[in-house]
């Protein structure tokens, strides 16, 4: 096994020694999703949302809770964690680049959504019928996009924050306005135009979008795309700029 | 070859002066202790050696290269101060992730046995004590078999016995051909480990010598001793000797100061007299008088 490869499987380890951590950032979705589908009602085809059910329109958003918890407040908390307990200025004395850990970080983070994902699939399909992806291909499309964008978000956090703690208050700040315009306490649908039009322009609601459309067969928009790679390329340089290491 | 080469050597943070024109050498297989009060600019200097810090100006080379390069980070163990790992990793863990980050590493398994770690190996580091995390830091400073080691603030937090043996160990890396670089600001390790010293204070070196050296250089009366006689005994039978430069009585106890053979040249007027001295006590400059007269501070005697 290659160092980067023990770095990642080190961050699994440590994750799975935080228990709480774990349970929000992999099985939250799922178990959200789990108690909508209980509700008759959210059972039922809505004419308001296309004639899908809510349930089926919650997969997506809960995908892109799932995308939310780990890349604003998970993933930006422990990196701010490794600067602030010394460990990436320690890796600096030794052979490995510190930036190798943060990838680690990065991998683990991105691993944990694939996973959480395919949960909340797996027991929606089989729990209340909800389909698979009519266009496979663009879901996936969809949430590595999504993933891209507000990861790069959330490196810019770990990379302003200076402490842990900090690193978690603003994630917890930005998570709930992107999380309310990307549908997470009523879907994007019920929304007002102009409500849905700032939407468009933030990165969770772009790829909840994307997610939604591709569950009934879309193609991707080419707004959302673009806001997505928009993020990942201006945040993502902001964090290369800004990031410090001690 | 010397091993470490600093050259006029500075470094400012915004209006402060951390460290101003330093220059030092560095031997093969030598320990060198940089030895200084708090805030007088050790931490700064080590770290621009280990490549973490860029000098305002001055020269620095390690094994012949410049200290950013990349390649050394092999051959260069360094232990920082207050660098933690992952509060969730083990020690066995930790041991294993950092020895595979070298290709020639230590036998991870020896060095925790010889730093009394082998019965902590599967505690988490979160919930390690103070001085074991301190013994881990040194562990993975050597775990890469490095040519060189810096140590900054080696036994801080150490009970005694483990800071004896951590001066073992050290010891026992040294005979292996490793050069050592110790930040101190403590007296009795300078003076048991370290070959020579720099001793640093307002970011400048104020002396360069190894302990007995510096103990020399600044002492200004050698010895003194005081005792308590059997008998009475005049003054003059001891200002008469020429070893003998004060001599002064408080209650029915003499104090000599003096220099040279002094204590056998009292001794013997005393047995020519038959006089005896009883609680007889030989006080000779230490590294901490040094430390203090080129400091004008007192060491710490007992770290925290």
């Amino acid at each position: 096994m290659n160092v980067f490869m023990k770095l990642v499987a080190t961050e699994f380890r440590t994750a799975f020694r935080e228990p709480v951590y774990l349970f929000f950032a992999a099985l939250f979705p799922v178990v959200l999703i789990a108690i909508l589908g209980a509700v008759p009602s959210f059972r039922e085809p809505s004419a308001d949302l296309g004639g899908l059910r809510v349930v089926d329109v919650y997969a997506g958003i809960v995908i892109a809770l799932s995308v939310a918890m780990i890349g604003l407040q998970g993933m930006p908390t422990v990196l701010a964690n490794y600067r602030e307990k010394g460990i990436l200025r320690r890796l600096a004395t030794t052979p490995v680049r510190p930036v190798a850990l943060l990838g680690a970080q990065l991998v683990f983070s991105a691993i944990t959504v694939v996973f959480s994902s395919v949960l909340v699939f797996a027991v929606a399909g089989i729990a209340y019928g909800v389909p698979l992806p009519e266009s496979p291909i663009a879901f996936l499309l969809a949430v590595v996009l999504a993933v891209a964008g507000v990861f790069a978000v959330g490196l810019v956090i770990a990379a302003l924050a200076p402490s842990g703690k900090a690193a978690n208050a603003i994630g917890l700040i930005l998570f709930f306005p992107l999380m309310f315009l990307a549908g997470l306490y009523a879907p994007r649908e019920v929304m007002p135009d102009v409500v849905q039009t700032i939407a468009d322009y933030t990165p969770l609601a772009a790829g909840e979008r994307l997610m939604h459309e591709a569950m009934t067969g879309h193609w991707p928009n080419l707004l959302s795309v673009t806001v997505l790679v928009g993020y990942l390329l201006v945040f993502g340089a902001a964090a290369a700029k800004f990031f410090k290491w001690e | 070859m010397t091993v470490i080469e600093v050259k006029n050597l500075s470094k400012r943070y915004g209006d402060t002066v951390a460290v101003r024109d330093v220059s030092f050498a560095v031997e093969p297989g030598e320990i060198f202790g940089i030895l200084g009060p708090n805030g007088a600019g050790k931490t700064t200097t080590v770290e621009c050696i280990a490549g973490l810090r860029v000098p305002d100006s001055g020269t620095i080379t390690v094994l012949g290269r410049e200290p950013r390069d990349r390649s050394l980070r092999a051959q260069v163990g360094v232990q920082l101060q207050e660098s933690e790992l992952q509060e969730k990793l083990t020690v066995r863990e930790a041991l294993e992730l950092y020895s595979s980050f070298y290709s020639d590493p230590a036998d991870w398994r020896r060095l925790a046995g010889d730093l009394g770690l082998d019965e902590k190996l599967n505690t988490l580091f979160g919930k390690l004590s103070g001085g074991q995390k301190q013994r881990l830091s040194i562990a993975l400073a050597l775990i890469g078999n490095p040519k060189i080691a810096i140590l900054d603030e080696l036994t801080t937090g150490l009970d005694p016995q483990a800071r004896r043996d951590t001066w073992e160990l050290i010891s026992g890396v040294r005979d292996r051909g490793v050069t050592l670089l110790l930040v101190t600001h403590f007296m009795e390790e300078a003076e048991r480990l370290c070959d020579r010293l720099a001793v640093i204070d307002h970011g400048e070196v104020v002396a360069l010598n190894t302990p007995a050296g510096l103990v020399e250089q600044t002492a200004t009366e050698d010895q003194t001793i005081r005792f308590r006689p059997s008998a009475p005994i005049a003054d003059e039978l001891l200002t008469g000797l020429p070893e003998v430069s004060r001599v002064s009585r408080q209650g029915d106890r003499i104090e000599v100061t003096g220099t040279g053979n002094l204590l056998h040249a009292v001794t013997s007027v005393l047995a020519v007299n038959g006089i005896v001295a009883v609680e007889l006590r030989l006080e000779q400059a230490t590294l901490d008088d040094a430390f203090v007269r080129l400091t004008g501070r007192a060491g710490e005697e007992h770290p925290s």
